[in-house]
């Protein structure tokens, strides 16, 4: 028997307006049957509410996905509003329709991974795990 | 002549004309046949193959049963398994129409001028999020998304743009708008007042669907009652008014990009389609007064053979709905129109030119299942907006099927086999268990509320994916076949500017126009969303008056509340 | 204690959402300052919160009304704390905690404080971590609790022990589920809300269910049934005023306090699980044995009493 390991809390949210949720809701569960417990905030966000809900839900990592091009603006946003709620140490992971030479620019913009279309469930859990757990040595008490 | 002689004694299928002791088969061709080639003769005198031998109109089995009658009939002729039209594609083909349209107005309006030089015969538009959930572009909630997945209109003057130089007499254009259709389609007839054009000559479609909005696509603002009142609303002013306007396309084609399988794609659309129906009857309008004016939009992914078997069911099951359920009287009633886009969910990133296989697969499963206007998808898409030239080939690879393929040389022509034909029945019986199944639980309303249709979508889906994963489904390119190194394709990119000048050009708008001739017409848009009278003439009135979308949407916010999922 | 965790503390009565959080967790995943947060608490605050609970099945629109009371309570001016509780998947452990997206318009209000958490699959284990929860949110300043849950299994047991007020919701439309609950659940509900009674079959559902709570009302003179259409807002003020009636009356006959005392004693119960089951995971580990389980449990609870265990 193993001793049982708390889970890693993930929020999975969709900032702006476009409503493909296909993606969003697949990671959501794939993380899930990895023993995530995911917060999923539906579609059609700000990211104030993102950013709110992450710091009460006190989650381990946010993962945000948006197919209609806005994510150059809407991305850093979530940062933004997780900073002036005290939430700056908690990572942000991003996917959608994201050509190449955004991806550079979002990282930059403190964004930890970004993944596109193609991109393996197994690497992006991978990405999740590993952010979650940076997270958690960081923040024990 | 209307008959063809036959080339073969020893063919196992009798073709028309020789079909002569036939009586079902001689009232088809002296009624619905001899109408339809007196209105439209067909594209060619004959149709051959190369060397002479002729290609059949139809083909059909040795001996007409009532068990055929009953499943397939004849083109043209209830339940329409084989097609609207008594000649399909011999007539005419079908309408090739390409979804476009991105950031400005203006930039959109170039587009579409291409896209018509390039031989398109109608026009799609395609509207930004903010605009498709009645915000405008200078509003908090727009942030980021002005001009991206669409055009951003805001007023009047952004539509005189987007048409400028367009005869809207001429040509048909859809319009995917749905949550606010009333005020968009406000503008297009506002628009075509001031090019001269009257309501009776306006030909094209609003898609008008909300209830597949709040299960797979997302754009929906209000609740789902005042949304069908809105619905009906419009049906009820177009059909004196604007006759030849589809006022609805019923969607599968976004449940269907959300994950569901096939056969759940008709049946909710086909579920959605009975509760227009139900809710317009309510209100007090005539089957055969509106039912004409239903459209359909479908999806078409890559197993050719079961799309074709799925618009072929989906065809025959709504005929069956209409006229046994509904009790529609005119047979255009009962005929199932569609639309069709290939399956954007398909399209790959990796090794892009891959997809041009993927959608000329899907565009010919259209085409074998009867449509009657076809989106082809580029094949850029799956990273960004398409360039002008992806869109070409993706157009090119339709006039390719229709000009070179041959199969629209003869009607339906995999009516008959064994596999198509039972899987035409397998779709359908399974359509129709799940929507009795939502009809069981309260109908569609109450099954999106509780989730019912979401979660039944996202079951499908996620299975779907993980077969994708575990590589059980191969995606060529995506999770086999791959290469490295891949070479990057060249692609759209936008003005980042278009938020920037929108909005200065909405202000404009604002400044320029009479404010309180704009104030007097929303409040009476308010005190009409408030009653019950039709809220087309007073939304007709504001637009004139350059009110804005966002203003008008919000009375009706004011009045009807806003749906959160 | 160490100074984070007095930091953490300070931060809860400031009622600063990210501590709020932080010390929910703390608790949550039973970490070394649970202890310390839990027992510097403010106990007046945790006297004075309503606790109510809500259950019913998949479907019935739970986390719709309880969005529209959230709406109700607010303009009273009251601050509220919500735990919504979703079961976590039997093989992964993982769950989906997706009960906020029907309360999403509450998000960016400070004073509606809400905490989604899975089952995690203990024994009684959830009234642990959501007592403590319930507890956290009163001293941060919450004055009505709202612990939702979904109507299947166990867990809602737990919960409907920790609650003041036990509320069932159901909609027309769900025969069977209904069947299956009678027998147990509706005898605890406090209060049974036929949600979306604009459905047809609402009228039937709702005088069966009177039937079924004539006793009780007709014993206290209190509403037991009452009708909503919580996606339109409806029923709620009613809603609102028949708990308010069924607190008073709780409180005034004694029934309160003697359910509180039950359910700190439960509470106790799955904390006694919750601190010893790693010590008997670590025991098991390390001496692997193939023995009749109860026996073995025998010897392993004889040889922990036995020994010293610091803390």
């Amino acid at each position: 028997m193993e001793e049982q390991q708390t889970p890693y809390r993930v929020l999975i949210g969709k900032p702006g307006l476009d409503g493909h949720d296909r993606g969003a809701k697949f990671i959501a569960r794939a993380l899930r049957d990895e023993g995530f417990e995911v917060i999923y905030t539906g579609i059609r966000r700000t990211a104030a509410e993102i950013a709110a809900t992450a710091i009460q839900e006190d989650v381990d990592a946010v993962g945000l996905s948006s197919l209609s091009g806005a994510h150059l603006r809407l991305f850093p946003e979530v940062i933004r509003e997780l900073q002036t709620r005290g939430g700056e140490d908690i990572p942000v992971l991003g996917g959608g329709v994201i050509p190449d030479e955004d991806i550079q620019q979002l990282l930059e913009a403190g964004l930890s991974a970004i993944f596109t279309s193609g991109t393996p469930a197994a690497a992006i859990i991978r990405s999740f795990t590993e952010a979650c757990r940076k997270h958690c040595d960081g923040t024990n008490m | 002549m209307l008959l063809c002689p036959s080339t073969s004694k020893t063919t196992p299928f009798k073709w028309i004309g020789i079909v002569t002791t036939d009586k079902n088969t001689d009232d088809w061709q002296e009624n619905e046949l001899a109408a339809s080639l007196d209105r439209f003769p067909e594209r060619r005198k004959e149709f051959t193959l190369h060397g002479g031998t002729e290609v059949q109109r139809l083909a059909l089995p040795e001996t007409i049963d009532d068990d055929y009658l009953e499943r397939l009939g004849f083109p043209g002729r209830y339940p329409f398994t084989r097609g609207v039209q008594p000649t399909m594609y011999r007539g005419r083909f079908w309408t090739m129409r390409q979804y476009a349209g991105f950031s400005t107005a203006a930039e959109s309006n170039r587009r579409y001028r291409y896209l018509l030089e390039q031989g398109t015969t109608g026009l799609s538009v395609a509207f930004d999020l903010p605009t498709q959930i009645g915000y405008d572009s200078d509003d908090p909630m727009a942030l980021g998304e002005v001009g991206k997945v669409g055009v951003a209109i805001d007023t009047l003057a952004d539509m005189e743009t987007l048409f400028r130089d367009i005869p809207l007499d001429k040509i048909s254009t859809s319009m995917t708008i749905n949550s606010p259709a009333i005020v968009l389609l406000a503008m297009y007839i506002v628009v075509a007042e001031k090019q001269g054009v009257s309501c009776q000559q306006l030909r094209g479609t609003i898609q008008n669907d909300v209830l597949k909005e709040y299960v797979a696509r997302g754009t929906y603002i209000f609740p789902p009652k005042p949304s069908l009142r809105l619905i009906t609303d419009i049906f009820q002013w177009c059909n004196p008014n604007l006759p030849l306007f589809n006022t609805i396309s019923i969607s599968g084609y976004h449940i269907r990009e959300a994950g569901s399988t096939a056969a759940q794609e008709v049946a909710f659309t086909l579920a959605n389609g009975i509760t227009y129906v139900q809710t317009a009857l309510d209100a007090g309008l005539e089957i055969d007064q509106f039912a004409q004016r239903l459209a359909f939009f479908f999806n078409a992914s890559s197993n050719l053979l079961e799309e074709v078997a799925k618009f072929r069911a989906a065809r025959r099951l709504w005929a069956r709905i209409m006229k046994n359920r509904f009790d529609a009287q005119n047979p255009a009633s009962m005929m199932m129109r569609f639309h069709t886009q290939t399956a954007g969910n398909t399209l790959a990133a990796q090794q892009i030119d891959n997809n041009i296989v993927r959608v000329t697969l899907q565009a010919l499963a259209a085409v074998l299942g009867g449509t009657q206007s076809l989106h082809t998808n580029s094949r850029d898409e799956a990273l960004s907006l398409p360039t002008e030239a992806s869109v070409r080939t993706a157009l090119r690879t339709q006039q390719i099927i229709a000009h070179e393929s041959g199969v629209a040389d003869t009607i339906d022509p995999f009516a008959g086999s064994y596999y198509i034909e039972q899987l035409t029945d397998i779709i359908e019986l399974a359509a129709t268990e799940l929507i009795a199944k939502i009809e069981g639980a309260g109908g569609v309303v109450a099954c999106i509320e509780d989730g019912f249709i979401q979660r039944q979508i996202e079951e499908a889906a996620y299975e779907y994916q993980k077969e994708i994963e575990s590589g059980e489904r191969v995606i060529v390119g995506v999770n086999s076949l791959q290469i490295e190194d891949e070479e990057k394709p060249e692609l759209l990119r936008m003005e980042s500017k278009v938020e920037e000048e929108q909005v200065t050009r909405l202000q404009r708008v604002r400044a320029e126009r009479d404010e309180d001739e704009v104030q007097s017409r929303l409040a009476i848009i308010k005190l009409a969303a408030e009653s019950e009278s039709n809220l087309m003439e007073p939304i007709l009135d504001a637009i004139r008056a350059y009110g804005s979308l966002g203003e008008i949407c919000s009375v009706l916010r004011e009045v009807f509340g806003e749906y959160r999922d | 204690m160490a100074p984070t965790c007095s930091k953490l503390l300070a931060g809860v009565r400031r009622q600063d959402p990210r501590a709020i959080g932080r010390a929910i967790s703390a608790v949550e995943n039973n970490s070394e300052s649970a202890a310390d947060i839990l027992s510097a608490l403010d106990q007046e605050a945790i006297d004075g919160v309503l606790v109510l609970g809500i259950t019913g099945p998949p479907g019935a629109g739970k986390s719709t009304l309880t969005s529209s009371m959230i709406r109700a309570l607010r303009k009273e001016k009251n601050r509220v704390g919500i735990i919504a509780i979703d079961p976590s998947s039997p093989i992964s452990g993982g769950a989906i905690l997706g009960d906020r997206i029907r309360m999403m318009e509450h998000a960016l209000d400070p004073d509606v404080v809400l905490r989604s958490m899975a089952t995690r699959g203990r024994l009684g284990g959830l009234c642990a971590s959501a007592g403590a929860a319930v507890r956290i949110m009163a001293a941060a300043g919450c004055q009505i609790i709202i612990i939702e849950t979904v109507g299947v299994g166990q867990s809602e047991m737990d919960i409907v022990r920790l609650a003041d007020i036990t509320l069932m919701v159901l909609a027309p439309g769900f025969g069977d589920d209904i069947q299956a609950m009678k027998a147990g659940l509706l005898e605890v509900a406090d209060l049974l809300i036929i949600n979306k009674s604009d459905l047809p079959g609402a009228e039937a559902l709702c005088m069966e269910m009177e039937q079924i709570f004539r006793d009780k009302q007709e014993k206290d003179g209190i509403l037991r049934v009452v009708q909503t259409i919580a996606a339109q807002h409806q029923g709620i003020d009613q809603l609102l005023a028949t708990l308010n009636a069924l607190a008073f009356h709780l409180k005034s006959t004694g029934i309160q306090e003697e359910r509180r005392h039950k359910a700190l004693n439960a509470e106790t119960l799955d904390w006694i699980f919750e601190i010893l089951r790693p010590h008997f995971i670590k025991a098991m580990n390390t001496k692997p044995e193939r023995k009749e389980p109860r026996i073995r449990a025998q010897e392993l609870i004889h040889e922990f009493t036995t020994t010293e265990h610091p803390e």
